[in-house]
């Protein structure tokens, strides 16, 4: 595991925190950071936090097990979240989500055998104009075809 | 067709309207002829007068909702803006923070102005990086400009503005949830009483608008209340609205029309008919708890009336259409697993109630389902609405409960069958 956040970021959160009347407030900027600088959040993280921001664990952990896009497991190197409400649905999102997972060789939750990708579900990601719709990472792919997924998946992996 | 854009004025495909090009377009003048000319108590007066409904899902009257804050008493308040829009077939704020972010900024500045409160949050959606993004830098061109910050513009009034980057789930969009949300707690439902004009966020009064709603007030103050009303097709209607069009249709496009427009001219105008030439079945009118419309619907008028009457909500207005090959049960067990997937588990009629109406659902589905199952249906229904936590199980039911109004038919097939009459 590489180090959980630089010791310039716990600086500069902990100014922060020291000068916000309810530090507790800026618990998910604190998970996110320690997930974006380590893929996803392990135990270790949610200590840090309640360290940075003087709270005990307790009451980072409830957060931390709330959010669906807050990782509590190792994921690949990138998360394909495929859209399975119902415009997506409407619109093959199923049929897209079965493609993948023959594609990638591995079931919703898994991770491909080169760490690349792990594969799971997310609800309505507001691209319901462009169904079916995936997010990877930060970036959210709109009217899906196999073809298209494809050229997307190669050009992530190299990112 | 063309109508009056007003919140779309700006939008150019893949682009996205900064200080500049905001402030070219007539920006922040409403922000100076609010704080110049006006009294926070006129400027609310005038909200009130203009007709303005909320466009988060509820639709209660902005203008009475702010009459139940403490504007006048001093001391810590807060204005809140949702941005977590994840109700499946909902993204219009995610377009009006993509095209023209500043409108929602000044929208704040003038709201908070009104209701004199010195600081708000912007709460948004893990989704939407690019509109945090786009936010963050207009609060900073704000900022930088005097609109932001302290004395705006030689008024007095002060007023700071942050942005919260939230990390999934659903429930984060019902407002008390929202708030302990921002608070860094578990974003469980808070109970109301006390409502969050009494008791909001950190505990002090605090007022929930949805982006759209708050993007309004500008234009509101510049245009007049009259000329708010004007903007609507219908007598009861006020401004426009950002519909967003899904599913079945030939083109899915988010648009900006007269509020009121009717769901025929909606489909077979805007969003160039049912897609591959087939029948209309049905549609959500205003996002996934909103119950169906079907054919006998099509001349309704979507204002906040008009669904109403026939058994249903504008809600968010993203209108989601089915064509004649939909099943209307694997289309409602698709809407009930992603309720039930995003109850926070806080109360036992959604935590447990949902994933059996799923599983009811899937046994009918499957040809599994008996007569019985649909008595079940009903009795979850009666079961749930009015005795859950919050108004996510309610919302849950409005597909359940249209299904078994408008498509019994259909249910009782796949039960006479023992199948899908869709599969073959
Ligand atoms: C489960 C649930 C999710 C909601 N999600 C949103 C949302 O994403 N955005 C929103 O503005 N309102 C949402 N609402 C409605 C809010 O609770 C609240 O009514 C609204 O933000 C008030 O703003 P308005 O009066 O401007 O519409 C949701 C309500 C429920 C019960
Ligand atoms: S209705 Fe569902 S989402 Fe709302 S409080 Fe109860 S369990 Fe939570
Ligand atoms: S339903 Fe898939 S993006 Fe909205």
């Amino acid at each position: 595991m590489t180090e959980l956040l630089t010791q310039d970021q716990i600086d500069t959160f902990i100014t922060r925190a020291v000068a916000l009347a309810h530090p507790r407030e800026m618990v998910i900027d604190v998970l996110r950071a320690i997930q974006d600088q380590n893929g996803w959040l392990p135990d270790e993280g949610v200590e840090l936090a309640a360290r940075i921001l003087g709270i005990p664990v307790i009451q980072v952990e409830e957060v931390a097990t709330f959010y669906d896009k807050l990782y509590r497991q190792p994921v690949g190197r990138k998360v394909i979240h495929v859209c399975d409400s119902i415009c997506c649905w409407s619109r093959g999102g199923e049929e897209l989500y079965g493609w993948l997972q023959e594609q990638l060789g591995i079931a919703p939750g898994g991770t491909t055998v080169d760490g690349a990708f792990t594969l799971l579900p997310t609800c309505c990601l507001g691209a319901c104009g462009e169904a079916p719709a995936m997010m990877i990472g930060f970036t959210t792919y709109g009217d899906l075809t196999p073809e298209k997924v494809e050229t997307i998946l190669e050009q992530e992996r190299k990112t | 067709m063309s109508y009056p854009q007003i919140l779309f004025k700006n939008r150019r495909p893949g682009e996205t309207v900064f200080l500049d090009g905001y402030r070219k377009s007539g920006g922040y003048q409403g922000l100076a002829k609010a704080l110049k000319t006006m009294t926070p108590a006129e400027v609310r007066e005038l909200v009130k007068a203009s007709g303005l409904r909320g466009r988060g899902g509820a639709g209660f009257p902005t203008g009475l909702k702010w009459s139940f804050f403490p504007a006048d008493t001093p001391g810590e308040k807060y204005l809140v803006c949702n941005g977590d829009e994840m109700e499946p077939g909902t993204y219009k704020d995610r377009v009006l923070l993509g095209a023209d972010p500043h409108q929602l900024v000044e929208g704040m500045i003038i709201s908070a102005y009104a209701l004199q409160v010195p600081v708000g949050y912007i709460f948004i959606r893990f989704a939407y990086e690019t509109c945090r993004a786009n936010l963050e830098r207009s609060i900073a061109e704000a900022k930088a400009a005097g609109f932001l910050g302290p004395d705006i513009l030689g008024s007095g009034f002060s007023f700071e503005l942050h942005v919260h980057g939230s990390a999934g789930r659903y429930i984060c969009g019902e407002e008390t949830a929202l708030l302990n949300g921002l608070e860094g707690k578990r974003p469980n439902p808070r109970s109301k009483p006390p409502f969050p004009a009494v008791r909001g966020l950190f505990d002090k009064p605090t007022t929930v608008n949805n982006v759209e709603t708050l993007a309004n007030v500008q234009h509101i103050v510049t245009g007049g209340a009259d000329w708010f009303q004007g903007l609507a097709a219908t007598e009861k209607g006020a401004g426009t609205k950002l519909y967003g069009l899904s599913g079945h249709l030939e083109k899915t496009p988010c648009l900006e029309l007269p509020l009121g427009t009717s769901v025929r001219e909606i489909i077979e105008v805007h969003g160039g008919g049912v897609w591959k030439g087939r029948k209309f079945k049905a549609c959500l009118p205003g996002g996934a708890s909103t119950p169906y419309l079907n054919a006998a619907h099509l001349d309704t008028p979507l204002d906040f009336e008009g669904p109403e009457v026939v058994g249903s909500r504008l809600g968010t207005a993203g209108v989601t259409v089915f064509d004649e090959t939909t099943c209307m049960v694997r289309a409602t067990l698709n809407l009930n697993r992603f309720f039930a997937r995003e109850s926070c588990g806080w109360c036992t009629p959604c935590r447990d109630g949902l994933p059996y109406v799923s599983w009811l659902l899937e046994k009918i589905e499957s040809g599994a389902g008996t007569i019985d199952d649909i008595e079940n249906l009903r009795g979850q229904i009666r079961n749930i609405n009015g005795r859950s936590f919050c108004a996510l199980a309610m919302g849950a039911m409005g597909p359940v409960e249209s299904l078994l109004r408008l498509f019994e038919e259909e249910v009782l097939d796949h039960i006479k069958q023992g199948g899908c009459p869709f599969q073959p």
